[in-house]
């Protein structure tokens, strides 16, 4: 046996292993045995590192050299120069893409260095399918500490004191939840974790299910532990197949252990874990709907009360979290609510993973502490808007939340702020748009998802959903009507009103937000008939200029004939005839035609 | 796995076998330029490893640099502990290795007749 002095860790997350980190990790294996370096350099299979847009990630340690886009063909170079030479592989090092700076090491990466690392610290450092490095950095601590050396009232008391919010989108104090379903006596409780992330755009549940597995199973026996269940069920979507492949081995690895199933630690108290598989309805995430879903019915919300503290999961009292809190539970048991309470503001302690897309140059997950401003999570960690655009628009937490302008980019961000300016924390979910985007087509966009993951059960989401679609279909094609903009307000502020559950109650909140924001641009679509962004097709007005060489290649393309005139003449669309389909724009050789 | 020391002392056991991946305890650093190659640094680093090996020094972290110009005392082989400045032997051959680990890695008693080089504390 030889001393290993390098670890090559490989992301194995769902967005590197799709641009083909499998394949670098066996090219990895195969050079280093060829170099004869296999007994003193150990490849390692890690979990999402958040930074999806420069993968497939390799870090190198002990350096912590971070090479990015890292392909199979790359891979001798940096076996022979770095791992045999000690020499890095500028090439494939990270820069800057503001100031092209070179930047060498994991830890000084803009996008790194501004994240505050709680519940993401494990995701890529630790092999997800060993339980023994999950153990080696402090792993399953909490959940020991709070069986043998605290009561659940003490548990419950300092999930409490931590001030932790659900994460999932209300934000309700979790120790509070807890408390509730503490004080239902009956002689069976479950715990539920709530994976049925279903927001456009977030994955922040799947990197940690895929990267940090253990942390959930040891945050719900804290849970169990506390509210007196013996049973849990991780609810998690079919769609996610690598985070239930490691679900499972991180449950078998736990009851081998001796972590989960009977008796843990001594303390006469039993814990197991179930996984139940959704088939990807997105009102699954509500929490009734979720309930009637694992019973194997038809997976519709109820009304509540009775909460699920009181009658839940096979009418016993229940608790139900989102992954991300449970994932700070153990880091609240292990280091105490003071020390949790110092991340964060006033009434939102600790950190939240955002899911950043959209325009935005760095893609990916970052974790930040509450209270940071959107223009530092935009500007400093997600490097700025793409391609040189102006920043116009985020759209945060999902369809339900809503979509703000550059005036609130210097907005605190916490649960309370958000929801007072007409958008709310959600997930997580993060969609920067830029100058090109239609704000009106946005709101389209999200009521349409909501409108087709609707489960039709009240009237209000159902019938309302749909017709503020229809309206907002008919503006987006040039046909909206004087007071349609009073009606989707009035429809919203009743669909808001009078729905049956979360999913209809906050639909209409894109729509509300975006006509708060940017109502001049319902307006102009209105009023003026007009796209201001150029993105409405119905609304387009194809032109040819003088720049028309009289080549007739539009004519012959254009599939209802509307182009007319003679060669080597400029050529003329009849706007009458024209279905906007854009095909002369894309064939023309000198670009003559615009669409404006 | 029945009580908290339990798993206190599987964590303990673990720990090492991560450190790599923590910039911390202390550090060998080979030359390994061409030069060094040449002069056979590939060779003392075998050697390191083996006698970490032995020894069990997981935390002990090896690094490899390029040529620093003194190409006449290569193998040059560095040793830097937490806090203390960083020494830098020269000649070394496979056969001192065993020494500069047991003497300066583990005990912190400097091998005065291979040093050439000591530079303080950096950053």
């Amino acid at each position: 046996m030889q001393h290993i002095r390098a670890h090559v860790l490989i992301c194995a997350g769902t967005g590197c292993k799709s641009a083909g980190s499998k394949e670098v990790e066996l090219a990895f294996q195969k050079e280093i045995k060829a170099a004869g370096l296999a007994d003193e350099v150990m490849v390692v299979e890690t979990g999402c590192h958040g930074f999806c847009e420069y993968g497939p990630l390799v870090i190198v340690y002990p350096e912590g050299t971070f090479y990015s886009r890292v392909t199979v063909e790359d891979v001798a170079e940096i076996v022979e120069s770095h791992l045999l030479k000690g020499r890095l592989v500028e090439r494939l090092l990270y820069h800057e893409p503001m100031t092209q700076e070179m930047i060498p090491n994991y830890s000084d990466i803009n996008f790194y260095k501004k994240q505050h690392r709680l519940v993401l610290a494990h995701c890529g450092s630790i092999n997800p399918e060993q339980i023994e490095e999950y153990i080696a950095v402090g792993g399953y601590e909490g959940l020991g500490k709070a069986l043998t050396l605290m009561t659940p009232d003490e548990v419950v008391a300092e999930v409490k004191k931590s001030g932790l919010r659900g994460r999932g989108g209300g934000g309700f104090p979790t120790g509070m939840k807890w408390g509730f379903a503490k004080q239902s006596v009956n002689d069976k409780k479950y715990v539920i974790c709530n994976a049925d992330e279903g927001d456009p755009g977030a994955f922040m549940d799947r990197s940690v299910l895929e990267g940090d597995p253990h942390k959930i199973l040891e945050g719900m026996a804290i849970c169990g532990y506390a509210i007196g269940a013996d049973e849990g069920y991780i609810y998690v979507r079919a769609e996610y197949p690598l985070a239930i492949k490691r679900l499972r081995v991180a449950i078998e690895q736990a009851e081998a252990m001796g972590l989960l199933g009977e008796n843990i630690f001594n303390s006469g108290f039993n814990f197991q874990i179930h996984i139940k598989e959704g088939a990807g309805a997105f009102v699954c995430g509500e929490e009734t709907a979720l309930m009637a879903s694992i019973e194997g019915k038809r997976g519709m919300p109820r009304p509540r009360p009775p909460f699920p503290a009181v009658s839940g999961l096979w009418g016993k009292p229940t608790n139900i979290n989102n992954v991300e809190t449970f994932a700070n539970v153990p880091l609240i048991l292990v280091n105490g609510a003071d020390w949790y309470c110092q991340f964060g503001t006033e009434k939102s302690k600790g950190t939240k993973v955002f899911a950043l897309t959209g325009k935005i140059n760095n893609t990916g997950l970052a974790e930040v502490p509450m209270g940071i401003t959107m223009r530092e999570i935009i500007y400093d960690i997600g490097g700025g808007i793409n391609n040189g655009k102006k920043f116009k628009a985020v759209q945060i937490g999902g369809p339900s939340g809503g979509c703000l302008p550059e005036e609130l980019l210097d907005l605190p961000i916490d649960y309370d702020s958000l929801t007072a300016v007409g958008a709310m924390m959600g997930s997580g979910g993060l969609v920067v748009m830029d100058e090109d985007t239609c704000m009106v087509d946005v709101a389209k966009f999200f009521l349409n998802f909501t409108q087709s993951e609707s489960c039709g059960k009240c009237t209000p989401c159902r019938e309302g959903t749909k017709r503020m679609l229809e309206i907002l279909t008919r503006i987006t094609e040039g046909q909206g009507r004087e007071g349609d903009i009073e009606l989707l307000e009035n429809m919203a502020k009743n669909i808001k009103e009078t729905a049956l559950c979360g999913l209809g109650q906050t639909a209409p909140n894109p729509v509300l937000s975006t006509l708060k924001y940017f109502r001049n641009e319902y307006e102009a679509h209105i009023k003026e008939k007009r796209c201001p962004a150029g993105v409405c097709e119905k609304m387009a007005i194809y032109t040819i200029t003088d720049k028309c060489k009289g080549c007739g290649l539009c004519a012959k393309t254009c599939p209802v004939k509307a182009i007319s005139g003679n060669l080597k003449q400029q050529h003329v669309i009849d706007q009458a005839i024209c279905i906007k389909c854009g095909a002369c724009m894309s064939v023309c050789p000198f670009k003559a035609i615009t669409k404006g | 796995m029945k009580t908290l020391e339990d798993l206190k002392a599987l964590r303990e056991k673990l720990k090492s076998d991560i450190k790599v991946r923590q910039n911390q305890g202390t550090k060998i650093i080979i030359g390994m330029g061409t030069c060094g190659i040449a002069a056979g640094a590939r060779e003392v680093m075998s050697a390191a490893l083996d006698e970490l090996a032995v020894r069990k020094l997981n935390d002990v972290q090896v690094q490899q640099t390029g040529c620093i110009g003194m190409c006449e005392k290569e193998v040059l082989l560095d040793v830097i502990r937490p806090n203390e400045p960083r020494i830098t032997y020269g000649n070394v051959k496979p056969a001192d290795v065993k020494r500069i680990i047991a003497d300066h890695v583990v005990n912190g008693r400097i091998i005065e007749d291979l040093v050439v080089g000591k530079i303080e504390q950096e950053s």
